[in-house]
């Protein structure tokens, strides 16, 4: 099992060279070789046209049983509300289901969580509802030995969860007890439809290179999915579905880590560096008092407030959200600048943005150069415009 | 170019450099616009064991040289002159002990000095005493037992911060500068205040402050070599710290050069960077040479020095001269090449062309250094072997 | 206090680049670098040492030259370390790595502490920290930002949630995985570079570690790649025309599209 390279087939070209994120190929004496540390991922055999390199395919020990059938959704509640994400793969979810003709079901640990009904108006076929005092709080030992008890009894095929702190923080454990793949902060997930298998799309690389990614033998193939990543759809409150109700009976499982206390601090949330969504003001907003404006508009999406410099330097808004040159450099999905002429110092922070999104004025505008969309006109009527549009979706 | 660095002197110079990029980069502005002393900085450097570098193996040091001292140096400053130079202060403030002091008195200081807890400064210059260094005034009579120092030294930098002052001052006032003699003293001692910060053209994050003695009491066995010895003493530990002073200029001017050349490369004007222009190349590649020209003769000279080669002002000098003549140069030409912006606080030339003058003028000024030249080219008619 | 600090070596990937126009990447010299999550995680351990007496042991699974980051972690210090390394780790995925190093740390036999960068920056799925807590049977917390206190046998630690942090207590030995809030990592000493030149690093092979082929590198991984591909360039510069109600329809309409919002 491995990589080799037919030295009879290679003819030293060196175009697989550059093709591999790794960087672990090289040209030695007009062949080429292959250094430590391959893991097989198969970029420099597309890049082949003379079909030298062999990755060996891996033999499976045990074949998938047809005796796993289903899509799990892990509905996670906190504070008793079950939290967005749900939805957005529940939606996903139903069509996955749909495409494998099995059921979709939805998986709730917890206490008194509100709108259980929901799920089934999202999609799910059933809800597999276990309702505890001792599951009020995320309790990492309790959560994955259920988890695992019901997969092991019910046998989906698949199971789905958010990739949230608490599930980032679980559901490996999970996929670790059952020995089973996982594959976090899926981007796509879809059914090849020769071998049932879930087609598991992510980023790697910060997101410079996608993988798909497979689990063949093991059953449930699991994945993580980020919030915001699917769409919800329209919930239908017709639909019908089964909410089953399961006992904890948690003898013998004692969570080891205890909860002290929780301790609420919604300033650190959104981080401008770390912000998927940043929206930014700079002079065109004309006073300090109308960054509300913008707040609001971030406020719809998720974001962080940033700021070119004149702002800044103004006392309209401080430092901390100060992009360019003498501020952060940010590299969001979504930059949204208000307001903003598109000076190169502010470009400097933030032209590596994947979205860029322009609403100014002045046509001429050399922020207009880089932006992916542009909006010529006054930010005070767009950005309203914005909010209702976003909000009414 | 190739600098036959040792193994262990790549690694400082290496670690040197992090220091400089991770740690001073991001605050060097503020720091030069609120005038703070780095202790965060220190603390990283004393960390990073480089205060060990010129403290001997037997005082928890590492044992390094003057080209060590100066590789460090010159990294620190490509960055920040001002942090360098409080880095840079300290190793000459504890010269005289490394040079010159007891087995107790290195014993008792050096190990603070090492590990970074403690910094030094060395205490000449007076009011009345610049380059005329024999015009000091300050006393140090002899009682019972211990030495009653009185008067006042100026522009001393680490002033006020440092822990342990390497003190020139007068024992026989009456013998002009024969009678002087070298000192440590430490900070709290009763009698023994600082003047006010002063508000400098440059070096803004190093603090330098008058050195205030009125009946200041030391013990005796304070006094650093015998009586009398304090003027050569300090001659020859200002001329082995000149290395330093020119790795300092060296690096300032280094900082400026990248910078410029960065800013070169991306400046449009006319439909081209400015860097394709014959009038910025010329400029740029005299620049380059300068600098090049400065840091080897510093280098060879710390070598000279630390193959324990006994005269070497002469040397010493021209370094000193030459690279802080080349910074003032290099960081003025910066300025220009980046035009407007280079005048604008924002962008990083004009405090490094504010930090470079005082290099011209402090530790010894270069217009004293060249008739120090001049005066060893008549004595040994100007020949080489 | 035995501590342990798992350490990747990963391709420093803010320097890749994709050529738009063959579509392949771009790799002026990428250079090696030790996973940045991994160095708050060795200083963590670091401090905790300082704390509380004790001893950091770094460990690292991959290939010859992940060395470097051992040497790495002894300069800022680590007091010593293992490299686990065998063709036969190769193409391991986040379950078979997790299995490596849990077999490691069994022949390491004295942990009370195991502490991991929250994610690697090239696979970003922060999943070894809990899969490898699972393998050693040990309590786990992710994301913890601050560690508070170790006494009689139990740790308390802060983690970061969305909405805030909570507070947790766990007993040790225990797995943690950290965040960048938890700390700043000190540089390297000249002293701990001399340590790290001439230190000793053992290399554990997989039969050194007793393992079951079956469970590490491509065998013992439930995952595979089966492609990679490079992610669709945006287009530039569209700007709307019309009124400035279809604009901002047209605008939402392109970012829903794009899953952007």
């Amino acid at each position: 099992m491995g990589i080799q390279i037919d030295l009879d087939k290679c003819v030293g070209c060196g175009n697989c060279v550059p093709s591999c994120p790794f960087g672990l190929l090289e040209i030695i004496g007009e062949k080429v070789q292959v250094k430590d540390g391959c893991n097989f991922c198969g970029a420099c055999q597309e890049a082949c046209d003379y079909e030298a390199i062999v990755i060996e395919a891996v033999t499976q020990v045990s074949a998938p049983g047809d005796s796993h059938r289903g899509v799990w959704v892990f509905a996670e509640q906190r504070h008793s509300q079950l939290k967005s994400v749900v939805y957005e793969l529940l939606s996903k979810g139903r069509k996955l289901a749909d495409t494998l003709e099995a059921e979709l079901c939805a998986v709730c640990l917890g206490h008194n969580i509100n709108e259980v009904e929901e799920l089934i108006a999202y999609g799910a076929d059933k809800v597999y509802l276990v309702d505890s005092p001792a599951l009020a709080h995320f309790q990492e030992d309790l959560y994955a030995r259920k988890l695992v008890e019901l997969i092991q009894e019910y046998k989906p095929e698949i199971v789905v969860a958010g990739a949230t702190p608490h599930g980032r923080s679980f559901i490996p454990r999970v996929a670790a007890i059952l020995r089973t793949g996982l594959t976090a902060d899926c981007t796509g997930l879809e059914i090849d439809p020769e071998t049932r298998l879930l087609l598991q799309t992510r980023p790697t690389f910060g997101g410079n290179i996608m993988a798909t990614i497979i689990c063949q033998a093991k059953r449930p193939q699991m994945a993580t999915v980020r919030p915001r990543v699917f769409r919800k759809e329209t919930p239908s409150k017709s639909r019908r579905g089964q909410i089953i109700k399961v006992d904890l009976d948690s003898e013998g499982i004692t969570s080891r880590t205890k909860l002290l206390d929780f301790i609420e601090d919604i300033t650190e949330a959104v981080k401008l560096e770390e912000a998927d969504i940043i929206v930014s003001g700079g002079r065109g907003l004309g006073k300090a008092e109308n960054f509300q404006l913008l707040e609001e508009l971030a406020n719809v999406l998720g974001a962080a407030l940033g700021s070119s410099r004149p702002p800044v330097d103004d006392g309209w808004i401080s430092y901390p959200h100060q992009v360019g040159q003498t501020g952060k450099t940010v590299c969001p999905k979504l930059y949204i600048a208000c307001g903003i002429s598109g000076a190169v110092q502010h470009l400097a922070g933030m032209q590596t943005s994947d979205y860029i999104v322009a609403i100014n004025d002045d046509p001429n505008a050399p922020i207009f150069e880089v932006a992916t969309y542009g909006i010529v006109g006054d930010l005070f009527q767009v950005v309203p415009m914005l909010i209702e549009k976003l909000k009414n979706e | 170019m190739e600098y036959f660095l040792s193994e262990q002197q790549k690694t400082i110079k290496h670690l040197a450099r992090r220091i400089a990029e991770e740690r001073i980069l991001p605050v060097r502005a503020e720091l030069d616009e609120k005038e703070e002393f780095p202790w965060a900085i220190i603390k990283d450097l004393a960390d990073a064991d480089m205060f060990r570098v010129f403290i001997p193996e037997e005082y928890e040091g590492l044992g390094g040289g003057c080209l060590d001292l100066c590789l460090v140096v010159e990294e620190l400053s490509r960055v920040c002159s001002g942090v360098a130079i409080s880095y840079a202060a300290t190793a000459l403030g504890c010269s005289s002990l490394l040079e010159y002091g007891t087995e107790e008195q290195k014993r008792k200081y050096l190990p603070d000095v090492a590990s970074g807890r403690r910094l030094t400064a060395f205490a000449l210059t007076e009011a009345t005493a610049g380059s005329d260094v024999s015009a000091i005034r300050t006393t140090a009579r002899r009682e019972q037992g211990s030495y009653v120092l009185n008067g006042t030294k100026q522009f001393i930098t680490n002033g006020g911060e440092a822990e342990i002052y390497t003190v020139i001052a007068l024992t026989s006032p009456e013998r002009g500068i024969r009678g002087a003699s070298t000192f440590l003293v430490e900070k709290d001692t009763p009698g023994f205040t600082f003047g006010k910060k002063e508000k400098k053209m440059g070096l803004r994050a190093s603090a330098t402050r008058e050195l205030i003695f009125r009946n200041c009491l030391i013990p005796e066995e304070n006094i650093i070599g015998r009586e009398g010895m304090g003027f050569i003493m300090a001659m020859r530990l200002l001329d082995r710290s000149r290395p330093g002073v020119g790795a300092q200029a060296v690096g300032l001017a280094q900082g400026a050069l990248e910078a410029t050349v960065d800013y070169a490369r991306q400046r449009i004007q006319f439909g081209h960077p400015i860097i394709s222009l014959q009038a910025v190349q010329l400029m740029l590649a005299d620049m380059a040479i300068a600098v090049e020209a400065a840091r080897l003769l510093v280098y060879s000279v710390a070598r000279t020095i630390d193959s324990g080669a006994k005269d070497f002002t002469e040397e010493a000098a021209m370094a000193k001269v030459f690279a802080s003549d080349t910074a003032m140069k290099v960081t003025t030409d910066a300025v220009q090449i980046f035009g407007g912006a280079g005048y604008m606080r924002d962008y990083p030339v004009e405090k490094m062309m504010r930090d470079a003058k005082i290099t011209q003028i402090y530790e010894g000024s270069n217009e004293a250094l060249r008739t120090v030249i001049a005066f060893e080219l008549r004595k040994r008619k100007a020949r080489r072997e | 206090m035995n501590i342990v600090v798992c350490l990747k070596q990963v391709p420093g990937i803010t320097d890749v680049k994709i050529d738009p126009q063959t579509n392949t990447l771009v790799r002026e010299g990428i250079k090696n670098i030790v996973n940045p999550f991994d160095t708050y995680a060795l200083e963590e351990g670091v401090r905790v040492k300082e704390r509380y007496g004790g001893r950091v042991t770094a460990i690292s699974m991959g290939p010859a030259q992940a060395e470097e980051v051992l040497r790495e972690a002894i300069a800022t210090g680590a007091d010593d370390a293992v490299l686990l390394s065998d063709s036969a780790f190769a193409g391991a995925d986040t379950l078979a790595t997790a299995y490596t190093l849990a077999r490691a740390i069994d022949k390491l036999e004295q942990y009370d502490l195991i502490i991991c960068g929250r994610q690697t920056i090239d696979g970003d799925t922060g999943q070894v920290g809990p899969e490898l807590a699972e393998m050693l049977k040990l309590p786990f917390v992710a994301y913890v930002s601050k560690l508070d206190e170790i006494s009689n046998g139990y740790m308390r630690v802060k983690r970061m949630v969305e909405d805030g942090y909570e507070v947790m207590e766990t007993p040790l030995p225990a797995v943690l995985t950290v965040v960048k809030e938890i700390n700043v990592p000190r540089l390297p000493s000249l002293r701990g570079l001399a340590k790290a030149k001439s230190a000793v690093i053992p290399v554990w092979t997989a039969q050194e570690l007793g393992v079951d082929n079956n469970m590490v590198g491509l065998s013992g991984s439930a995952t595979r790649v089966i492609e990679i591909f490079f992610p669709q360039r945006v287009g530039r510069g569209e700007i709307f025309q019309g009124e400035l109600e279809s604009q901002v329809s047209s605008l939402v309409d392109k970012l829903r599209e794009a899953t952007i919002v």
